[in-house]
């Protein structure tokens, strides 16, 4: 009898231990984080990645998670891979106690494939700067988010930029402004906003796409050279970039002319040219260098704890930062769904009422240690994407540095917002989507 | 007419660099009847341990070089040692299936070595446009490209002599034609591939480097390959000088057409022109311009 009481009460202590051990875990939180750390994109994602895992990492090291949650923090390789993006979507969306509560696909390809599957599987995407322009639309697509700016406030910004040096708006009448841009939807978005900006202005466009991969250039490089466009705009990325700094140096285009939008102004793109990147600008929406708390803080409890994702010598390059700034508003959001919901128990869902109601302040970015490094931002049901400024830097070669030569910049909201209100609207009726009424 | 000229000599020279990347198939495909589709990962892999030798160890260039020379030579020993050595007489497709596994092989060890960063290789190469040719004439030439011209001249002479005059180079042509045949006059299939192989890592060192000081050395560099796949159509998988003058043609044809062409049609063909170019010519000389006619007797 007594053998049997202990047997009863053996099972039952099996069973409750986990239990017991169950309710005493913190509540895990699933941040996914699609990364390519490898293929020829490589370069570009790697010190993304880095900056988006450190600022987690620091988050464990110094909080313990977000507002007593712990983070599962899970990287997916998907070697800016379409498919393989899509898979690592699949693989981490259920994990962990939230499921996976926001990814940041950093592809358009990844993210146009997201886009519908995010919306039933009730998870936000936050394509920061790329993706869908015209995803800006918060009534059309709830579920995804393109702050702080569209690859058509970018057009915009770099278009102004042109415009403050020539002396003025009405100084673009007559003149000509090239894009050369990477062959693909992604190289080809801000094709529209630059027309209907060029009939505004009176300025000619002249269009020379460069197929994937970009490695050999030399027939775009000599039509710029025939057409001496006053100034050139360009969509690149990985090797494109650098293929076409060395080229506009090699032709004797004037760098100061040469823009390239937010993923054509990294250190990687400029240093294969040396001394000829000299002067080459890029738009931007954030600071350069890790003159900031917030990389001291991270030297300090990640990298002095040899627990960084990348080298030391390397946090605070424009690509670094970018991931750093991804994670910062990432972690914005979850806090804002947590006060939002009232619990740290949250989900994709609430998160993205999390983004929607998120308003990150100057003064908000200085206490976490990133005073002057960003715009503000405000979300709302409407409005996905905003502010749309757009900075723009130059590259040192001297100094190996970027400096922000121009901030403030305005994107002509005027010619943008009808076009998105367009695009938007066209989306809505080809996939039956009813817009929400609201602001 | 200046443009003309300019667009004329810098397809030639683009052409050049094309032919760099496909003689390297001409060889391992002229020496074992293999098409070898790793050849592009060889060129990567050759250009990023170069510059990961001199990044990591500070050994001046010429050192690295030739320790970079040294892993080519142990590679093709490798593929010939864990690869070749079991596929004797084997059908060609499957030879072709197994360099596409090891494209991905030498990938994969290419970035646990030595990383996926772009790696900025400067050897002192000339570099930007002739100040010359841009003063005098107002014609662009890259000095790099006009560079790279010569070591293919150079390349090609080599080659010719040890194909055409030595021993080893006849051995070779004698394992192209028939494995077994050779076999049966005491050729080592072993030795032969394992020099055709180096050689082949050799060049592809060459053409890597070259298109790495253009570019950076990174992982793209691989499909340099797609490069000369038109150039080795159209000039033929056997010959030295059909993939020299291969890359001239489609050099100057790709982008004759994508300046005079593209405009009209909304831009970016110099890719597929390519390969329209290499397949009228097909149409009209199967073999390529200089490759062999292959007759078999049933």
């Amino acid at each position: 009898m007594k053998l049997k009481h202990l047997t009863a009460g053996l099972a039952a202590l099996a069973v409750a231990a986990p239990l017991a051990v169950t309710t005493a875990q913190a509540y895990e939180l699933t941040i996914p984080s699609l990364v390519y750390r490898t293929g020829p994109y490589a370069p570009g994602g790697i010190p993304f990645a880095n900056g988006y895992a450190d600022y987690f990492k620091l988050l464990e090291q110094r909080d313990g998670g977000i507002n007593g949650a712990t983070i599962n923090f899970v990287e997916c390789e998907t070697a800016y891979n379409t498919q393989q993006g899509v898979e690592c979507y699949e693989n981490t969306k259920g994990q962990g106690d939230s499921g996976a509560l926001v990814y940041q696909p950093l592809s358009t390809g990844i993210t146009y494939q997201l886009i519908p599957k995010a919306s039933v599987d009730e998870i936000p995407l936050f394509t920061m700067g790329y993706g869908r322009t015209s995803a800006a639309n918060g009534k059309v697509f709830p579920w995804i988010f393109n702050f702080p700016g569209t690859y058509w406030d970018a057009a915009s910004g770099m278009v102004n930029y042109a415009a403050a040096i020539e002396g003025g708006e009405d100084q673009l009448k007559g003149k000509t402004i090239a894009l050369v841009y990477h062959n693909s939807a992604y190289g080809k978005e801000p094709i529209r906003t630059l027309e209907e900006l060029a009939s505004k202005h009176g300025f000619k466009l002249e269009l020379l796409p460069v197929d994937h991969p970009g490695q050999e250039q030399k027939a775009t490089w000599l039509q710029i050279r025939r057409m001496q466009p006053d100034w050139v705009l360009m969509w690149g990325w990985g090797v494109m970039n650098q293929v076409a700094v060395k080229e506009a140096s090699s032709i004797r285009f004037p760098m100061d002319r040469f823009i390239g939008n937010w993923w054509a102004g990294s250190e990687h793109d400029v240093t294969p040219a040396g001394e000829g990147a000299n002067g080459y600008l890029s738009a931007t929406f954030h600071a350069p260098g890790a003159d900031f708390p917030l990389h001291q803080e991270i030297l300090e409890k990640v990298y002095d704890a040899n627990m960084g994702a990348g080298e030391r010598e390397r946090v605070g390059e424009v690509l670094y930062n970018r991931g750093l700034v991804a994670a910062v508003w990432t972690v914005e959001a979850i806090r804002k769904a947590m006060e939002i919901k009232g619990s740290n128990e949250i989900t994709g869902k609430d998160v993205r009422e999390g983004l929607e109601a998120l308003n990150v302040t100057e003064e908000r970015l200085g206490e976490l240690g990133l005073p002057n490094f960003t715009y503000p931002v405000t979300m709302s049901c409407a409005v996905h994407s905003d502010p749309g400024t757009v900075l723009i830097q130059q590259w040192d070669a001297a100094a190996g540095t970027w400096r922000v030569v121009a901030s403030g910049i305005e994107p002509d909201r005027s010619v943008i917002m009808p076009l998105i209100e367009e695009d938007s609207a066209a989306y809505a009726a080809e996939n039956n989507i009813t817009p929400r009424d609201c602001n | 007419m200046e443009f003309l000229i300019e667009t004329i000599l810098s397809g030639l020279m683009a052409g050049v660099m094309y032919s760099l990347v496909a003689l390297g198939f001409v060889l391992i495909f002229k020496a074992s009847g293999i098409f070898n589709f790793a050849q592009g990962v060889m060129c990567l892999f050759a250009a990023l341990t170069f510059a990961g030798i001199m990044e990591k160890t500070g050994l001046p260039w010429p050192i690295a070089f030739v320790m970079t020379i040294g892993v080519m030579v142990f590679v093709a020993w490798a593929v010939e040692r864990f690869v070749l050595r079991h596929l004797v007489n084997q059908e060609p497709i499957i030879l072709f299936m197994v360099t596409i596994g090891l494209a991905y092989v030498l990938e994969g060890v290419g970035d646990i070595l030595w990383g996926s960063d772009v790696k900025v290789l400067d050897i002192g190469l000339p570099s930007g446009a002739s100040d010359y040719m841009l003063d005098n004439f107002n014609i662009y030439v890259e000095k790099l490209e006009v560079f790279a011209a010569l070591i293919a001249a150079v390349l090609v002479g080599f080659l010719a002599i040890f194909f055409q005059k030595t021993r080893i180079g006849r051995a070779l042509r004698a394992v192209a034609d028939d494995h077994q045949a050779a076999l049966s006059v005491g050729i080592s299939l072993q030795t032969i591939w394992v020099i055709v192989w180096s050689v082949a890592g050799f060049v592809a060192l060459v053409a890597g480097t070259l298109w790495g000081a253009k570019s950076g050395v990174q992982f793209s560099l691989s499909l340099i390959a797609l490069k000369a796949l038109p150039v080795l159509i159209l000039g033929g998988f056997t010959s030295i000088p059909g993939a020299i003058v291969g890359g001239l043609i489609i050099g100057v044809g790709e982008k004759l057409a994508e300046i005079y062409v593209g405009p009209i049609v909304g831009g970016a063909i110099e890719n597929w022109f390519a390969y329209m170019l290499a397949l009228a010519f097909l149409l009209v000389r199967p073999q390529g311009l200089f490759g062999e006619r292959i007759i078999e007797r049933v």
